[in-house]
């Protein structure tokens, strides 16, 4: 059966992780090979890159940091950030990575993620969507819940309904959605389980959940009660609350498929 | 040396660094005399089955490819290139492959809650003893992306399945053909050993 999968995510800046786990930080300023491997030893499922560095040097750096983890780290990596065209994606893969994250370009140009589709593949074409909940009543005034797309890393709100917009997507040929609420991003609250489980219900295509885990039980609910296929989770791995063994002993123990 | 076949489809670093790893010598080639020269093959692939054997074509590759065979060298496919062994594929209407499985390459069904890609870690049941396998115990977690599967017609070619909504064919072992349909250079230390038996069979010869 398939497992269910535990995502690190690492935001890189200018060649170094800038929310790293913590003794290796200690060890050594961040460097995200050794970020990696680290995760690779504690047996995560995936690791997610995403490319911060704001300097026009940015593909350089990103490409070096993907060749050296490539080259030592040997599970599924998947790397976004400021991806614009064919030729960044042909880029990145070349240097090493299996996926590559689309975010603002797709809103920009929907017909980008069918030609990166067409041209790579939909395995490893991965649509990331940042929505914000928004309040909508019906004739009844009864609550229907829906979402809204953010771009430009959340700074900017587009009007789209991300339902729909993920619905898109997956007919663009996008292997997988990686959805972050950014109601719940920082907050350690616990992923949105509605907006979760709304999309995983929706969608034939995988959902890995991003934003808000704090703790143990929220990884399990989204996989109980959402039905995620897979989380992400920044923080509560690179600042040691819990390891990677830990949390999955904890799913195992409660009936969740994971790979141990 | 083992010859990684660079036919324009998908990130080959990660498969030419696996077999590293495990002390291999590897070439990254697509001219056929080199390929011909080497003692093993690892065919890679993603993407779409029309445009990975369009490249074959393109480079000159198939019958490079059914040299190599004939030669009694093993060949190791990997996800696509486990499928461009085959008969065909449904992929975008009928499309021929090599031909060297008999067999046919088919879309996972459409079933409530069954998500498509296959895409993740999940678990192999040996059918059969093979060289490559000779370590992994059955249960054991590879890493898999892919839409479609492989259905041989000769179910004695059949190494592993896996379960996915249906059971499918996870690797085959026929002769010096050797395929898998998962990734061991994404599967952690499992899949590098499995590259590693391969590196030790190309040396011995099969």
């Amino acid at each position: 059966m398939l497992a269910k999968r535990i995502i690190p995510c690492l935001d890189v800046k200018d060649g170094r992780v800038v929310k790293g786990i913590n003794f290796i930080a200690l060890r050594d300023a961040g460097d995200p090979v050794e970020n990696a491997k680290t995760y690779e030893e504690q047996g995560a499922d995936e690791l997610v890159f995403l490319d911060i560095t704001a300097s026009w040097e940015h593909r350089r750096i990103i490409r070096e940091v993907v060749e050296k983890t490539a080259g030592q780290v040997f599970m599924p990596l998947t790397v976004g950030g400021g991806i614009r065209n064919l030729e960044d994606i042909r880029f990145l893969l070349k240097a090493g990575a299996d996926k590559v994250s689309i975010n603002t370009a797709a809103v920009k140009d929907p017909s980008f993620v069918v030609r990166a589709a067409e041209k790579f593949g939909s395995q490893c074409i991965v649509v990331a969507i940042d929505v914000k909940r928004v309040r909508k009543t019906d004739e009844l005034n009864s609550n229907i819940p829906s979402w809204e797309v953010y771009i430009y890393g959340g700074r900017k709100a587009t009007g789209i309904d991300a339902l729909s917009w993920a619905k898109r997507m997956e007919a663009s040929g996008t292997g997988e959605i990686l959805l972050t609420s950014m109601d719940r991003d920082g907050t350690k609250r616990g992923y949105d389980i509605e907006l979760t489980k709304t999309f995983c219900d929706a969608l034939s295509i995988p959902v890995i959940a991003s934003g808000g885990a704090g703790n143990m039980e929220h990884i399990l609910e989204v996989f109980t009660l959402a039905k995620a296929q897979a989380a992400l989770a920044a923080s509560i791995f690179h600042y040691q609350e819990y390891s990677i063994p830990q949390v999955k002993e904890y799913l195992k123990k409660r009936g969740v498929n994971v790979r141990i | 040396m083992i010859a990684v076949v660079d036919y324009g489809m998908g990130n080959l670093r990660s498969v030419d660094k696996g077999l590293q790893k495990v002390g291999r010598k590897t070439l990254v080639t697509r001219n056929p005399e080199e390929i011909l020269e080497c003692q093993g093959v690892v065919l890679p692939g993603v993407g779409a089955f029309k445009d990975c054997m369009r490249n074959l074509k393109k480079y000159g590759l198939v019958d490079c490819l059914y040299r190599f065979i004939e030669s009694g060298r093993p060949l190791l496919g990997i996800c696509l290139g486990l499928q461009l062994l085959f008969t065909e594929s449904e992929e975008f209407g009928r499309q021929k492959g090599l031909n060297l499985i008999r067999g046919r390459v088919t879309r996972f069904p459409l079933l409530k809650g069954l998500k498509v890609p296959h895409m993740g870690w999940n678990t192999i049941k040996k059918r059969k003893e093979s060289p490559l396998f000779s370590s992994i115990k059955d249960g054991s977690y590879f890493y898999f992306v892919h839409s479609y599967y492989v259905i041989p017609e000769d179910e004695d070619v059949i190494a592993t399945t896996t379960h996915h909504g249906v059971e499918f064919t996870s690797s085959v072992w026929k002769e010096n053909i050797f395929a898998c349909q998962f990734h061991p250079e994404k599967s952690q230390k499992l899949g590098l050993e499995i590259l590693k038996k391969f590196g030790e069979l190309s040396e011995k010869g099969c």
